[in-house]
This record gives structure tokens, sequence and C-alpha cells, in this order.
């Protein structure tokens, strides 16, 4: 029998003891949200029935590491909630769905800078260069810090297939085989669709892992995010990324309603 | 525990746990207060649970009594357990504050450009509203106060405008964004070449310039080998369908003349735009924006260049 008194002289036994406590606690608030069906939202367009939010390309995958290595998270968050505030000022508020593919995601509860959950498409690449290397000199009162060395360090995307052979792992569908790619029927007659089904071509080339490399180069090639077409720049995957934050749901396709359902 | 011990000292019963040879812990009652606001929390939580939602079960939730009313976009009234988003959504239609900004901005709407420049009630709102659209969307390259940075994003506040200063034109900005584009010369035009245009444009504007060189600038603006005149007319006037810069004006949005002390230091400003030329981009707003909202801010565009009474 557990007396009071020995689990209070016994350090090793307390600390097992409070963290299954603690454990408890987290569990019963976590668990759940795993299988309740209406957490993760159904978005998939009205017109073509394509899934709206896609993970990544290799370039913006890229670009979300430096988001990550920077530390851009201690100050930004990518999570507007559903108040008329944040409404007004960014936007409508994210959906569940909309980070799906994010591992960890970047939520964040801290905003010492704006959130950036909908900064996709707001300014032009021209503007997002300019502020990273200088925040200065396009918002004088911004207390963000430079990051020049993006635009002069070039883009080391040796291991993007490692990268998201590692994110396929947990779930994200970045597909290897054929199978993954145009789907398959299993043995009891089952039929799982491929990324090509659930994307559309375009974007499911974009998440193949045998052509990632070439799709990168692809993408920052015509994208031209950093306005220096000689080079692959860091400052090219993080403009890239910052460019489809909060853009893959097109909400004029939905009613609001449709998305109040959920909860 | 069977017997319990007290402390000689004060007749206190003890938990009986020593340290440190004789310190002692009292087996005092609770708080009678804090008991009873422990109790308190625990009715609280329970009638919590009744209203909102809370326990999961299996794939669903106890949705709880608690109900909002809120239309949804095709007009039809529904009635919902609470939640954040239905709250929201009834928010922007019924909300205090939502009520009164929807009543000015269907007037807005209702209105043509001229009503609202007349009608000082409307102008006051576009300024406080549109000073809302314009920090949040516009302020980030164009300033806070409309004044632009030289040489990247033009300023909002003079009547000079690359893509035109209608309402409609403002409004077509606004919409599907600009694309401006000025091909670089380098591999065109050779370096005495590039000279000659340069002193050619800084004479346009009669700025200090060598006066022979510009004769020969004239020739290459206007003629085959730079053709210039295609995009900033002969007259060097520019074009609004072209997004091309007045180059007669002394308004300069890329190369800065202004800010340079000595005539070589604004001559190499200048070669710079033409060897390089220039790649802007203003981004789409018309998906970010509604109709009455673009129509706010071009209003208060014109607020802001002086110009609305044109």
């Amino acid at each position: 029998m557990l007396k009071h008194e020995s689990i209070e002289t016994n350090s090793g036994l307390l600390i097992v003891l409070t963290l299954i406590a603690i454990g408890i606690g987290g569990l019963v608030e976590i668990v759940p949200l795993h299988y309740i069906d209406s957490t993760i939202e159904d978005v998939k367009d009205p017109q073509t029935g394509l899934e709206m939010v896609r993970p990544y390309s290799p370039l913006e995958l890229r670009g979300r590491d430096i988001y990550i290595r920077e530390g851009c998270y201690t100050c930004h968050s990518q999570m507007i909630r559903p108040f008329r505030d944040e409404d007004l000022r960014y936007g409508h508020y994210s959906l569940a769905a909309e980070s799906k593919y994010d591992h960890p995601f970047q939520w964040g509860s801290k905003r010492t800078g704006p959130d950036l959950a909908r900064v996709g498409a707001k300014y032009s690449n021209a503007w997002h260069t300019q502020h990273l290397m200088a925040p200065r000199s396009v918002v004088p009162e911004s207390i963000m810090p430079n990051y020049p060395w993006l635009m002069t360090t070039n883009l080391d995307y040796s291991d993007v297939a490692d990268r998201m052979i590692a994110l396929k792992k947990v779930g994200v569908p970045y597909t290897l085989t054929k199978d993954e790619y145009a789907g398959w029927t299993d043995d009891k007659g089952q039929k799982h669709p491929g990324t090509l089904e659930r994307f559309g071509e375009q974007v499911a080339n974009t998440l193949d892992i045998n052509r990632a490399e070439d799709s990168l180069l692809a993408q920052a090639k015509a994208g031209n995010y950093d306005g220096d077409p000689s080079s692959i720049s860091e400052m090219d995957a993080l403009v890239a990324y910052l460019q489809v934050l909060g853009t893959m749901v097109d909400f004029s396709k939905f009613d609001e309603d449709y998305f109040i359902q959920f909860r | 525990m069977a017997n319990p011990v007290k402390d000689p000292l004060t007749g206190a019963e003890t938990t009986g746990h020593v340290w440190d040879e004789t310190l002692q812990e009292f087996n005092n009652p609770l708080p009678r207060w804090w008991l009873w606001t422990f109790y308190g929390t625990i009715i609280f939580a329970i009638v919590y649970w009744t209203i909102y939602p809370s326990w999961p079960i299996g794939g669903s939730y106890l949705k709880g009594l608690g109900t909002i009313t809120y239309k949804t976009d095709a007009g039809e009234e529904k009635t919902t357990h609470w939640n954040m988003r239905a709250l929201l959504a009834k928010d922007m239609q019924t909300g205090e504050q939502a009520l009164k900004q929807k009543a000015y901005l269907e007037k807005v709407s209702a209105a043509s450009y001229e009503q609202i420049a007349q009608d000082p009630d409307m102008s006051a709102f576009v300024r406080s509203y549109g000073n809302g659209i314009f920090g949040d969307k516009c302020a980030a390259c164009h300033q806070a106060g409309g004044q632009g940075v030289a040489g990247l994003f033009p300023t909002l506040v003079d009547d000079d405008w690359l893509w035109g200063g209608d309402v409609e034109q403002i409004h077509q900005t606004i919409v599907n964004g600009r694309n401006g584009y000025m091909p670089a010369y380098n591999t065109t035009l050779d370096a005495t070449q590039v000279d000659e245009v340069a002193n050619y444009v800084l004479s346009m504007s009669g700025i200090e310039h060598n006066a022979e060189a510009a004769a020969k600038g004239q020739k290459i603006f206007n003629g085959y080998a730079g053709g210039c005149y295609q995009c900033h007319t002969t007259e060097g006037k520019g074009l609004y369908s072209q997004g091309s810069a007045n180059l007669t004006d002394q308004i300069w949005t890329v190369a800065d003349t202004t800010a340079e002390e000595t005539p070589a230091e604004r001559l190499a400003l200048v070669k710079n735009v033409i060897t390089n030329g220039i790649q802007r981009q203003m981004p789409v707003f018309g998906k970010q924006l509604n109709e009455t909202e673009i129509k706010v801010l071009v209003a208060y565009l014109k607020q802001m260049s002086g110009t609305q009474q044109q």
C-alpha cells in the first residue's frame, strides 16, 4: 500500500506519479480531438471536387524549414481566431484543415509581430524581399531583425527528398510509388485514391518525391521570388512559403455556414 | 491514523511527518472559505457542461443546451449549439458595432464617388474606415501616410499616377494588381548609348545634363535602337495602359534623382534604370477585399491624392 509518507520521501516515485497525474490531464484534452469526426474540416473545391489544402511544394517546404530555423514563430503566430477584430484585421479564421500537413504546426500563442496565417498574396515578392533584408526600410516602426543573409546564402536543396520522406512517414501525402500517385485497389476491392485524384495533376506532380528537385528548381525559376534570377537563395524559398500561407482555401466558394457546421 | 500525534508545544494535531529532527507538519483543517470556493468551482463546472460543448462521446461530443441563431450566406436563419464560429457569424451580422459599420457601408456602397466626396459624413467614414483597410493592406508598401518608398513603391499622395488616377483606373489597379515592367537595355544599348539616353531623360524634366549627348539620346529614345517611345511616348509623358512613367514632370518613382547632390550621381541613377530595367508588382486585392471595401479604398485614395474633385 502506497503511503503518503513513502511518496513524499521518495523523489523518484513522486516524479513518476506526478507525470502520470499530469499525463491524464493532458490526454483527456488531446486524445478526443483525434477521434471526433468534425475536428478537421473537409475542404474540397465544390466545382472540381479536388482537395483545396495540399502539402507544401518542395520549395515551399524548404522555405518553411528556414522559417523555423530563423525562429520566426517566436514572434509570429499562424492562427486567426474566430473573433470579429481578428477577422477584420487578418481575414477568415484559420481552419484546422489548413494546418493538417504542418509538422510541427506553427499556431503559436504569442504575437510580437502580426499573425501570418493569411499573409500569402497580400504583399508583392519584392516587398517581402526588401522587408526581410531591412524591415525598417518599409515599416519604419518595425522591431523585426534584419535577415540579409537569406539573400546571399544559396538554398541547400540536396536533401529535400529526404525531408519529404520524413514527412511522408508522419502522414503527409507525398508520393514515392506509382500507386500512391495514381491510386490503387487493395485485395478486398477497396479503392485508395492517389494524389492525382485527390489534388489534381499539377499539384500531384509537385508532391512526387522522385521529382522533388526538378519541381523545386522549376518553381524557383518561374517564381523568381527574390528578384535575382541568377541563383536560388534561401530568400526564394522563404518568400515562396510566405506567399502560399492561407491562400489554399478559396472561401468565396463556400457558404460561411459550411464551416460552422463542423463545430 | 489511529493515534493522532500531537505537537507537545501547541497541542495541535500533526500528520506525524518529521523532517530535520523537529520540523513537523500540522494537520489543520482546510479554511472554510477555501473549501466552499472549491465546492463552488465544482458546481460551476457542472453548470458549464450543461450549457457549453464539453464531454467527448465517441466520434461526437456533448453539445450543451446553449444555442446561437445566425444567418447563412444564403439568408436562411439557423440555430445551432453554442460555438465560437456561430458566435462570430452572429456578431458580424447583428453586433452593435458591426451594425453601425454596416449602415455606413451600405450608404457608401449605394452612393457615387461624387456624392461621397461632397457628403461630410460619408467622407469622414471613408477617411476612418479607409484608413483601416489602407493600414492593413496598402501601408506595408506605400507607407502609413501613402508617401511610398522612393525607388521601390510609388507615392500616392500626389496627383501623378503610373496606371491612371481615375476612379475606374484605381479600381482596376486594386482589383487585378499591376505588373510594371521595363526591359533591361544592357544588351541592346552600349554604354555610350545608355549615357546619351540618360542625358535625354534628364533633359526632359529640365535637370542639368549634357545637351550634346541628350540630342543623340533623343534619336535613340524615339528610334529603333531604343524604342523607348513605344511606352513612354515621343513626348515622354508615359502611358497609363503600360504603367510607364511620365518622364517630363520631375516626379521620380524609381530613380530618385532629387535625393542626389551632383549631376554625375543623378545621371548614374538614370543609367542604372536603363541598364537593368525594372520589374515591379502590385498584388491582386480583388480576392481579399469585397466590392464595398474596394470602393471605400478608392474614395480614400482620392482623398489622399487630393484629386477627389476630378
